[in-house]
């Protein structure tokens, strides 16, 4: 697989690092919301199709990338800076929803 | 200023090594330039960080991607968004150019006791750094002046055209004879000239 990196141009995935899910945002600091920061930190789509994810060109320029990654097929749709405005999230990965849990369920002492 | 050691100590032999069935393919030597420095801009601050770096150096660097200047004793060329590498024989380059950028343009960063500059030259340069690079070494893709930054394996390496069949390499110190070592070896085929 390769990268087209916007400074550097193509170059072999060997020099990237993977960064994670592109689509998750962090919830407000502020936040005490348990289910909120659950999902934050482990809830993933892990879709098989078009993927929006974070890459860092650590073997080269060291600016963090988003990528548009297909996860069947590798093929790359579109690579754009990080820092640069985001386009919407497309239709193929959507953001989801927080699952509901039951209070309940945790921490209960096993009967 | 305090004095540098190479940190290619043993593994730098001088001489005529590998391949000695014909004409040295590359020849490998230490640049040893006196300064090494990164400038950073702030985002927005680009022009005003090149025409600072052109005021202290000399150097007019373009403001495109990989673009620089190669000069008989000194070099720059961008590595990374808002980010150049100078070269210069000369040492205190660093404060000339802590004085001309401001710290509302960006940064400065004096590496010159951190990083080794390496140079490979001759007919079989493209070759022997395309067994190391996953890059393009030809001379359309790559031509004379222009840089990138780039890894062996884990090492770093900035690596500019510095002449038609001349290239500056610039790892860190901490990685050096490492690098050097496996340069040597991958030259061992075509025959190289350490000098």
């Amino acid at each position: 697989m390769r990268i087209s990196c916007p400074y550097c141009g193509t170059r072999d995935v060997a020099e990237f690092t993977y960064q994670g899910d592109a689509t998750i945002t962090r919830p407000d600091p502020a936040s005490t919301d348990q289910n909120t920061w659950n999902a934050f930190v482990y809830d993933r789509a892990n879709p098989a199709g078009k993927h929006s994810e974070l890459w860092q060109h650590s073997g080269g320029c060291r600016t963090h990338l988003v990528v548009e990654r297909d996860t069947v097929t590798h093929v790359i749709t579109s690579v754009a800076f990080a820092g640069a405005k985001r386009k919407p999230v497309s239709a193929a990965a959507p953001k989801r929803k927080a699952p509901a849990r039951k209070a309940a369920t945790r921490g209960k002492a096993p009967s | 200023m305090v004095e540098r050691e190479s940190p290619l100590g043993p593994a730098y032999r001088p001489g005529r090594h590998g391949n000695v069935a014909e004409a040295a393919g590359v020849t490998l030597s230490e640049t040893r330039p006196g300064s090494i420095v990164e400038v950073v801009s702030w985002p927005g601050s680009e022009k005003a960080a090149l025409a600072a770096i052109k005021s202290a150096t000399g150097l007019a660097l373009p403001n495109m991607p990989g673009a620089g200047v190669s000069k008989k004793d000194k070099a720059g060329y961008g590595f990374a968004p808002r980010r150049w590498l100078i070269i210069d024989g000369r040492e205190g380059v660093e404060q000339q150019l802590q004085k001309a950028v401001s710290d509302k343009i960006g940064a400065v960063n004096d590496l010159s006791h951190g990083r080794t500059a390496i140079r490979v030259s001759g007919p079989r340069a493209e070759w022997v750094l395309s067994k190391l690079f996953a890059v393009d070494f030809s001379a359309e893709a790559f031509p004379v002046s222009n840089g990138c930054s780039t890894a062996h394996h884990e090492i770093f390496a900035q690596i500019q055209r510095t002449g038609k069949n001349q290239f500056d390499l610039i790892v860190f110190c901490s990685f050096a004879r490492a690098f050097w070592t496996t340069l040597c070896h991958s030259a061992e085929e075509v025959g190289y000239e350490v000098s």
